[in-house]
Formats: C-alpha cells, structure tokens, sequence
C-alpha cells in the first residue's frame, strides 16, 4: 500500500468512527425512550459499565448528554428552562441542563434520553449525590451510591498489598455485591460472571488502548489535539466502556495514532507550542475556544480531563479475569481515586508531565459552574510555578454557560499568553548563545 | 531617523505615541474613542503626527494595541495591552517589577522582568467593578466631572463602605448613602477605596513584587493615587505619561522590529 493510500485510510479515522459510534449510540437512546423502558444512569467517574451491561442496561451519562447541549449551541435554552423552574444560576451547569432535559421529557439534540430505572453515582464528585436526588423525586428511580475511599494524604497513595489498601478493597467488593443484588432485583436477570469476565475482557482493552494513546502524544509534533479531538475519544472510552464496539474502536485509534507518531504526522502541521490543559473544555465556544490558540501555533498535548473524565482509565488498569468480582473492586478503586486525584493533586504529575511532553506552557481553565474541578486550580497554579518556570495561563469561563463566556475577553489573554511564551523563547535563544 | 508609533484604542479613550530611535516621545494624542474605533484610531495617529511635526512615510512601523487593536487598520501589527503596559512602565521606571493598569473597562496586574518580559498577569473578569468605570457611575451620580473625583475625595475624612461589587448598583449605592446626609467627599473616598481593594486584591493574585507602577487613565486621579499607597504601604510610581503608557510600550514594540528589520532576519521570529 502506497503511503498516500494508507494515509487516507487511516489518518482522521479516530475522529469519522467515533462521530459515527455517537450517533448509533443516541440512536439506541432514542429507541429505548420510545420503548417506554428504562436506562441506568450513570457518571464519568466510576460508571461500572462492564458490571451494569452484564444485565442488559442501556446507559446514560447526563454528564455527555448536558456537554453535547453545548456543543450544539442550544446549551441556553435548557439552564434557562431549569432557571425559570427555580434552580439558581450558580448551580452546576450539567444538572439545569439535565433537569430541563428530564422536564421535556427526554427532548435532546442528539434525539430522546430515556428516563433513569436505576442510577448509579459515586463520591467522585459531590454534586453527583445531589443529581441522583433529583431523579430520585422526579422518578422515583432507585439510587446506589459507591463510595471510594479517596487518597489518604497527597504523594502516599496505597497500593495492592497494603493493609489499607486491602481494607479499602473489601469496602468497594462488598458494595458491589449490593449494587449486583440491586440490578437482579431491578432487571429481573440473574447476574452472569462469564459475561462479566467478557465485558471486563473489552474494558481491559480499551484501558490498554487509551494509556497507549495519550503516551503517544510525547510525539512531536502531537499526533492529536488532547482538547478537540482528545474529547471524542473520551466520549467513546464512557459510552462504550466494556463493548466490543469500544475495544475495536480503542485498538484502531492506538493503531492510528501509532503510524502517525512513526509517520510525523502531527495534528497541527505547524506546531509551535505544546501545552498541557487542566479542567474542563469551554463546550459553549468548543472550536474556536482551541482556535484562540491554534491560531499561534498552539496544540494541546494531554489534559487533565481525558484522566478524570475517563474515570481514571488513563491508568491502563488491567483487570485480571480468573477473579472478576475482586478485581473489578480493585480496578474501581485505583481508577476512580486516580479521577479524583487528577482534580486535587495535579501540581506533581504536570510537573512530570512538562518534562514527558516537552510542553511550553499549562493553561489552567477554571470554570464557574463546577466547583469541584475549579477550586484548587489556583493552588495547583501556585504550586507548579514554585517549582518549574514553565508558563501558565489562568484563565476563566465555563463549560455550559455563554452567558460568562467572552471570547474578547479569553482572547485578549490568550493573545498576551503567547506573546509572553514568544519573548520566553526568544530570551532562552539569547542564553543559548543563538545567532539572532 | 526612523519613527515608531504605537496607537492604544481603548474602551473609553484612543492614545497614540510616536518615539524616535532613542525611544523618546516626540508625539502623542489622546481623544475618546467615540463608536468608530477605525476613526479613532486613525484620528489619534495623525494628531500625533502632527504634534510631533512629524510626515507619515517617517513612521517605520506602527503597532496597534488596546480592546480596538484589530480596528488599527493601518498598523504594520497587534500586541495586546498587558504586554504593551508592561513594556511601557519598564521603560519608564527601570525598577518597575509590578504594573496595575486601570482604564475604562479594565484593571489588570501585571508582574514583570526587568526585561518587560510578562512574567504572571490577571485582570477583573466580566465586569467593570474596579475599574475607570466605577468611577465614571459615581462620577454621574453626583453630577462631579471625573476630572474633579480625586481632589475632592482627598477632602473626605470618614469613608463610607461600599459594599456592592457590581458598578450598576454602585450608583444606587451612593444615591443612597446621599440620602441619608453623608457627605460627598465620604462618599468618594469610600468609592476610592472600594476600587482600590478590588485592584490590590488583583495585584496580591499575580504577586507584588516593588517597585509598583500605576498606569491607565485612572493613574491622573490623585485620591487613586493616594488609595493604592496606602494600601501597598509603599508609595506608587506614577508619570505624567502614564495615561499613554500601552501606546508608548506599543510604540516600543514597534521600535523592536525597526531595529530587528536592519539585523539578520532570524532576530524578527520572536519580536511579537
């Protein structure tokens, strides 16, 4: 196969196959919802889909359904609807666009979400508890709370063979007995290990995949976009978590990005500057939000994002199949207090990270509708600038609302972020001893 | 000689400075900015021509900076304001390691190298609580020219507290505080210091490092002056050029590509 050929079969296709994975996904949703039958609802951090597919539960995450409220523009028209209903501008903008999804009926761009039969939420996030609550008044949808124990103190996690760590474990098992006794009775199908050990199987996979995948963004130039196109691949990782549609997607998208790391094939074609993205993506304004900073020449080489919103599967967590129960508490358990960790303990790991992807500067992106990512962004700023003269740009929007998004505003301070990396370089020539 | 211009459109007022090779100012003008900002722009460029009795074909380069940057159509570039300001109060006080800039719109902390080289910045974000604006509110509410806020606010003995942070409802707020028999001079001063917490709460994000230079329209107001000393416990520096401080670090920037334009052209890659 000639390079040409071989470019245009595989370059771009991570981006064409998970467009299309979305909307047969949405597709199914909408199906379902006319079926009049139910969905589990469940989170980005801690979904425990491989468990909940073992009982034939279509899922939902309000969380994609809100964000893709956003991207289409109509993100408004549901936080208005919820506003007007009584919810207060402040909260969380996943929740009032959720609430007023719930209030249509299910009515979403992407076409009908089914009503909750059973949600799942873990302490990941707290506003996840008070979200389940509403389902719970509106529906009376059963609610199952997985509570992981999170980090014990920063730097000193604990691991497989720990006492702590084992005690832990145990906690996280027998919760998932619950939550397995909770489906049987929910479903009315009794649990299956080997399907388990099958959804497990594609999980593993797609675990595999993805920490293969952000690794090969060290390339340079990157061979995605950790803001653009790393949010597609985030949505199939969620969605897909567990199928054999996401494992094949997963090994095709490692593959891909494989032969353009071999190939120089960068997804800029002028990269001038890597960065690394901490938070949440500005849904509202999603294309131009990165073009403010293509524009100079600037690509987005990893994110905190694609660890926390992927549950923690950036870890690549294998599971082992001989002892599925076990291991599925072990695996939720790293992963999701990895997820929490990437939002409270972040100074450390960019630190490693400035170095891995040779990145130029961080761009922190502190949102006004979700506390829990935003509030120690400031800290871990301060932090990291203490330690490394890597540049750092903070700068403030959010992920729903375009009421607090100003593109003259974040442009202005992209702009000069940029014209500060500019000068950085051209000092650092000068040091160098360059010839100007 | 070559000359370089540097023209700073913004919210309220346009600036231009031209400067020679040496970086002395040999022209300058100011005007509002009026609804065409082209205009304006191109307006201020040409009295600043001719207050430095200068032809157009002399200017080697023009950079444009401020909100209407984009609208200096006639400007060879753009850079935005925080790098302008910062270029500007370094040239101006060699010391200068902290900038707060108040204009119209805006108030912005800057923290800088020796170089001018931004080292951290941070400016009030989606409202104009703390800046110019909030005094041109006061300004209308008790019928005070702007000109005449400072001397009389330096005239107040017992601030009052104003508490609201939002520059719509600062205007009730004084009415208010009008109405139960404070005097005006309390009042302002109590607007003063309201701003002034606001810009040293900015300043205190980025890190402040002496010395602290006051740049912006807002840095001819001499109870501003006085409120920002006070609070930093150390006295501001303060030019008489400092309302044109982003024009000037424009005009500066503008002076960088003349002089890199004579030199081997790798030195243009980096000159913003």
């Amino acid at each position: 196969m000639s390079q040409m050929a071989t470019d245009t079969s595989i370059v771009g296709r991570g981006n064409q196959d998970g467009a299309q994975l979305f909307r047969e996904w949405f597709e199914e949703l909408d199906q379902v919802a006319e079926n009049g039958t139910g969905a589990a609802y469940v989170f980005v951090m801690g979904s425990l889909t491989e468990l909940l597919r073992v009982f034939d539960l279509p899922i939902v995450f309000p969380e994609i359904n809100s964000l893709q409220t956003a991207v289409r523009r109509v993100a408004h028209e549901y936080l208005s609807e919820a506003e007007d209903y009584g919810y207060s501008p402040d909260i969380c903008g996943y929740v009032k666009a959720d609430v007023a999804v719930q209030l249509r009926g299910g009515e979403h761009p992407m076409g009908r979400i089914p009503k909750p039969a059973i949600a799942i939420c873990t302490n990941a996030c707290n506003t996840y508890i008070k979200w389940a609550e509403i389902w719970e008044r509106m529906h009376g949808t059963p609610v199952f709370t997985l509570d992981i124990p999170g980090t014990r103190a920063a730097g000193a996690q604990t691991w497989p063979g720990d006492p702590d760590f084992e005690t832990d474990r145990q906690y996280v098992a027998d919760q998932i007995k619950e939550l397995i006794a909770l489906c049987e009775e929910q479903t009315g199908i009794r649990f299956d290990i080997d399907r388990l050990r099958e959804t497990m199987g594609h999980a593993n996979t797609m675990n595999r995949s993805w920490k293969r995948i952000l690794e090969l963004n060290q390339a340079c130039p990157a061979v995605f976009n950790a803001l653009t196109d790393g949010t597609i691949y985030l949505g199939v990782a969620n969605g897909f978590r567990g199928t054999e549609a996401g494992a094949t997607y997963f090994t095709d998208l490692a593959d891909e990005m494989e032969y353009k790391a071999t190939n120089g094939i960068g997804t800029l074609s002028d990269e001038q500057y890597r960065l690394l993205f901490v938070g949440v993506p500005c849904y509202p304004i999603f294309r131009r939000f990165n073009e403010l900073f293509s524009e100079w020449g600037g690509t987005f080489v990893n994110s905190t994002y694609l660890w926390f919103a992927s549950g923690g599967s950036n870890l690549g967590f294998q599971y082992d199949l001989e002892q599925p129960l076990d291991s599925l508490a072990e695996g939720v358990l790293v992963s999701v207090r990895n997820a929490m960790d990437s939002m409270f303990f972040q100074d450390l790991v960019l630190s490693e990270m400035i170095d891995d992807y040779q990145a130029d500067g961080v761009v922190f992106h502190p949102i006004k509708s979700c506390r829990t990512v935003s509030t120690g962004l400031a800290d871990n700023r301060r932090a990291l600038m203490e330690n490394r003269d890597t540049a750092s740009l903070f700068l403030e929007s959010d992920m729903m609302d375009r009421r607090v998004v100003s593109e003259a505003q974040l442009k202005n301070r992209i702009d000069a972020f940029f014209e500060g990396l500019a000068t950085r370089r051209k000092r650092a020539s000068i040091e160098h001893g360059e010839t100007l | 000689m070559a000359y370089a211009a540097g023209v700073d459109v913004g919210s309220t007022q346009t600036k231009a400075v031209i400067i020679d090779e040496a970086g002395r100012i040999v022209g300058r003008s100011l005007m509002d900015t009026g609804a065409n900002v082209t205009r304006a722009a191109e307006t201020a460029f040409q009295e600043a021509l001719r207050d430095g009795d200068l032809l157009e074909e002399q200017v080697g380069f023009i950079v444009g900076t401020g909100y209407g940057r984009y609208k200096v159509t006639f400007g060879n570039t753009q850079v935005t304001e925080i790098s302008c300001h910062g270029r500007g109060a370094v040239h101006m006080f060699p010391g200068t390691r902290t900038v707060v800039d108040m204009g119209g719109q805006d108030t912005k902390a800057i923290r800088v190298a020796e170089t001018g080289e931004i080292l951290d910045f941070c400016m009030n974000d989606k409202c104009a609580a703390g800046t110019g604006r909030f005094l041109g509110a006061a300004s209308a509410a008790l019928d005070i020219p702007l000109d005449e806020l400072g001397p009389t606010a330096l005239g107040g003995e017992r601030a009052v507290k104003i508490s609201t942070t939002c520059t719509v409802f600062a205007e009730s707020e004084v009415l208010s505080w009008l109405g139960k028999g404070k005097k005006i001079e309390d009042i302002l001063l109590g607007v003063h210091q309201s701003i002034g917490a606001r810009s040293v709460g900015l300043l205190r994000r980025v890190g402040i490092e002496e010395e602290v230079t006051f740049t912006g329209g807002v840095a001819r107001n001499v109870a501003m002056i006085e409120t920002l000393n006070e609070r930093l416990g150390v006295p501001v520096n303060v030019s008489e050029e400092s309302h044109f401080m982003g024009a000037m670090g424009a005009a500066l920037f503008a002076l960088d590509h003349i002089l890199a334009s004579r030199a081997p052209a790798s030195s243009m890659e980096h000159v913003p």
